[in-house]
């Protein structure tokens, strides 16, 4: 797929979801959407039906007030991939689960509520995944600490 | 008295062949092993690393017993025992030579299928005294194989006995004639099959499979009780070889000028050995494969075996 | 990992009798879960009814770990990611920073790293196979698979001095030149490969036993495959055909002619098929690859220590031994990732033990483990 074609078909996409805009396109070859948390659910599932049928990887960043939820979505019908991100705030972070689209988000969504703390409504079995059940913390957000760890200086 | 002092001697060297065997099987076993491995195999310890075996058995005397506090104490110290016991006990009635047998007694065949048989009880116990999930699931898993192997290895053993006309290991020995082999080739092949079941070795090691079971029901057992349970399995190795190679090859009895107890040993040799290599080539069955191999090719084939072994029988009559 | 080893409250069996779940704690550390991973598997008699696998005995933050180092420090700690197949989480985050970064990188590099990436890919699949023979008791089997391993390890060996966390490939190119007689060392390897392979086939696969054990258990449908994420020879034993060497091409993968190994009916017999035959296309691979490569540098002459991508994100994802392994990465401008991912394909394959071993019994799970063929280093990150 050409990135006109994808551009075209994001296009197509957001016309059916006023909120669906593209944050910016292929400046690394990739396309990129962002979408509200609340439109989330609806727009996955029209990206389902538009043929992209995996969902790679969930993942976050830590943008302060905000965390970025990253999904990559690709497609082997339309040779395509895409990463669709939504926004939640720091405060009360907490978007609904895509296990319903792809069975895959299980255990990448547990991961992400295991590192970040984000919650995902209709999980059906949010635990922690990697670190200890008692642990306290969510250890990929930037102000995270723990005794012994050393912040390097930039000129290293 | 005299005949529990007899009784008890016998014991002693039934006790010490299969230490002896089990010292050098070991031994041979790793060899083997590590030539169908692409590697040597023991090397170090005395020659060709015939000492290997010697050195690890006083590591594992020197090693500290442990019972594991949630076992049932008593029950799981006697285990190893009652395992090694009746498989000691099932050579006293191998024929070692024509005619003679350390007990001959008139129904040896079935003391030899049925007193290693009580072996099933040790390590169903042994496992279930562990109060351990592998080590229960592996006792039972054994329970349920050596139980079912039973019968094929029984039955296959039957065709000797209709043939000899005798229960008694001494006369089946006495009676063999070289035309038996191809008459009982096929309950050969049933016996050596069910007696690697029987001992619990691969490809049909369930019990312990160490790859799900971790050692399944000797798990928990450490130092010199895991080392009777070995010895166990090695003993039940040497009767069931030195039997087939007495009973069904016919060893003991002289071929083309070599003698008979050379021949005897390099039967039995052949026999383990074939044991062996078996192990170290195929993967484990599972529980379900197992029981209906035994019920639905083993019993079949063993039952066959009897119907050749009368039609011979009637030959027989019908040529004299 | 408080998971209670506790029976839950007994159920009711579809022939309406009281159910006794017999809970049997697989792991940490077992002979059968390929590192330290950890199953509460609960029992009705030896058949499965549920499994809970419990992860992140070996997790050591590496994104974490990666957020304080330089683009250039993070690459050993992709090493320590899939640990029996180090050179693809190198080559992952490498295109991932060069993504980033707008690095074109020289055509000998490339070559060089298609070629240990392919000769990874044999030395995973045996030790992956192997250890799958190890898991019904073929013992033998593991010894043939780890030989060949081995010499692979071997030739890494004179490339880069490593064994096991090579180093080797770096943003920009690979750290070293092959030494001299390297690629005929390589090219007489790949020749006698077929041979040993067929021989290792014979053994491990096409023994009655085996067969008996593999076939028909685990079976994952190819719509399975597609909707849980399932990649790799995971998801080409169910017949899904995605190859990103072929579907999504990158470095010089377009110039080389190579066929996708895929599966039929998705048990662990066609999965562990897969990756024996897919060592042959790797064979193949290579021994292209060295005839089309030609002389020139192996690095991006001039490229600074410390590379500042402008702010952005990024994402690469190669054919890894066990599927599509990806690394995301977020730049701030500064000198750090400020954000590293790693999309980890034996993560996504583990998810699916649930889902293909109810029903199977015990002796099953340990061959549908196997077949998913799962490295902890990459799982737990």
């Amino acid at each position: 797929m050409t990135s006109d074609e994808m551009l075209e078909l994001i296009g197509r996409i957001s016309a059916q979801h006023p909120r669906l805009y593209p944050l910016f396109s292929h400046e690394f070859g990739d396309a990129v959407v962002g979408v509200e948390p609340a439109e989330l659910l609806e727009t996955a599932v029209d990206l389902r039906e538009a043929g992209f049928d995996r969902l790679l990887m969930v993942t976050a960043v830590d943008r302060g007030e905000k965390f970025v939820v990253v999904y990559r979505l690709q497609s082997r019908a339309l040779t395509a991939a895409i990463f669709l991100k939504t926004q939640v705030p720091r405060s009360d972070p907490h978007v609904a689960s895509l296990f319903g689209v792809w069975p895959a988000a299980n255990w990448q969504e547990r991961e992400v509520f295991d590192l970040f703390g984000i919650g995902f409504d209709g999980h059906p079995d949010l635990r922690r995944i990697l670190m200890p059940d008692e642990f306290e913390g969510y250890p990929l957000r930037r102000d995270f600490e723990m005794p012994g760890m050393i912040r390097r200086p930039d000129y290293i | 008295m005299s005949a529990l002092l007899t009784g008890a001697g016998w014991g002693l060297a039934a006790a010490t062949l299969i230490a002896l065997a089990a010292l050098i099987g070991v031994w041979w076993e790793r060899k083997v092993a590590g030539r169908i491995q692409m590697r040597f195999g023991p090397q170090q310890a005395g020659p060709a690393g015939l000492l290997q075996t010697l050195s690890d058995t006083l590591k594992l005397m020197l090693k500290e017993d442990i019972t594991p506090s949630a076992a049932d104490v008593a029950v799981f110290r006697a285990m190893p025992f009652l395992v090694f016991v009746p498989v000691a006990s099932a050579l006293v009635v191998i024929p070692y030579a024509a005619g003679w047998a350390p007990f001959d007694i008139s129904t040896g065949a079935v003391f030899f299928l049925a007193v290693p048989g009580l072996s099933v009880l040790g390590i169903l116990l042994a496992g279930w005294s562990s109060h351990n999930t592998y080590a229960s699931i592996g006792g039972v898993r054994a329970a349920a194989q050596m139980v079912s192997y039973e019968l094929p290895r029984t039955l296959s053993v039957l065709a000797l006995c209709v043939l000899a006309g005798s229960l008694s290991t001494g006369a089946i020995r006495a009676e063999w004639r070289w035309w038996w082999i191809p008459v009982t080739a096929l309950g050969f092949l049933v016996y050596f099959i069910s007696s690697i079941a029987e001992v619990n070795r691969g490809p049909f090691d369930l019990a312990e499979a160490e790859s799900e079971l971790v050692a399944g029901y000797f798990a928990d057992y450490s130092g010199i009780r895991w080392a009777i349970f070995m010895m166990a399995e090695y003993g039940g190795i040497v009767a069931a070889s030195l039997f087939g190679a007495a009973m069904f090859l016919g060893g003991g009895l002289g071929l083309g000028g070599v003698p008979g107890a050379i021949l005897f040993v390099v039967l039995t040799v052949a026999i383990a050995t074939a044991m062996i290599w078996a192990k170290w080539t195929f993967p484990r069955m599972r529980a379900d494969q197992l029981m209906s191999f035994a019920w639905k090719v083993l019993t079949p084939m063993a039952l066959l075996q009897l119907l050749i072994v009368g039609i011979a029988l009637a030959l027989e009559v019908v040529l004299s | 990992m408080a998971t209670t080893i506790e029976s839950r409250t007994p159920a009711i069996s579809a022939e309406g009798l009281p159910v006794e779940e017999l809970v049997v704690n697989v792991g940490p550390s077992h002979p059968s879960t390929h590192g330290v991973g950890r199953f509460v598997v609960h029992l009705d008699g030896d058949v499965v009814v549920d499994v809970d696998p419990v992860i992140g005995y070996l997790h050591r933050g590496i994104e974490k770990m990666a957020e304080n180092r330089t683009y250039l420090q993070v690459v050993p700690l992709t090493d320590r990611l899939d640990y029996v197949g180090s050179m693809y989480a190198n080559w992952a985050y490498c295109r991932a920073v060069e993504r980033l970064a707008g690095l074109r990188v020289p055509e000998r590099a490339e070559y060089l790293r298609v070629i240990v990436c392919e000769l990874q890919r044999i030395a995973s699949h045996m030790m992956g196979l192997g250890a799958a023979a190890a898991d019904t008791g073929a013992f033998t089997a593991f010894v043939y698979a780890f030989d060949q391993r081995e010499r692979v390890v071997e030739l890494f060996e004179s490339l880069c001095g490593a064994r096991l966390t090579y180093n080797y490939v770096r943003p920009g190119g690979v750290a070293f030149d092959a030494p001299e007689g390297w690629s005929d060392d390589v090219m007489s390897f790949v020749r006698a490969l077929p041979a040993r392979l067929d021989e290792l086939d014979a053994l491990l696969l096409g023994n009655v036993i085996a067969r008996g054990r593999m076939k028909g258990v685990g079976v994952l449908s190819a719509q399975d495959a597609i909707a849980w994420g399932a990649s790799g020879p995971t998801a080409r034993g169910s017949g899904v055909n995605w190859d990103l060497r072929k579907h999504d091409p990158y470095s010089v993968y377009p110039r080389m002619d190579f066929d996708v190994v895929v599966g039929e009916r998705g048990d662990a017999y066609d999965r562990n098929r897969c990756r024996v035959l897919e060592c042959y296309e790797s064979a193949r691979i290579v021994e292209q690859a060295l005839v089309q490569m030609h002389g020139g540098g192996v690095r991006i002459e001039g490229l600074p220590r410390l590379l500042q991508p402008a702010p952005g994100d990024a994402y690469d994802q190669i054919e890894s031994a066990r599927g599509a392994l990806g690394v995301y990465l977020v730049s701030d401008g500064s000198p750090r990732p400020y954000r590293m991912h790693v999309r980890s394909p034996a993560f996504a394959n583990l998810a699916l033990v649930p889902l293909l071993s109810k029903g199977h019994t015990l002796s099953d799970l340990v061959v549908i483990l196997g077949s998913l063929d799962p490295v902890f280093g990459e799982i737990d990150r």
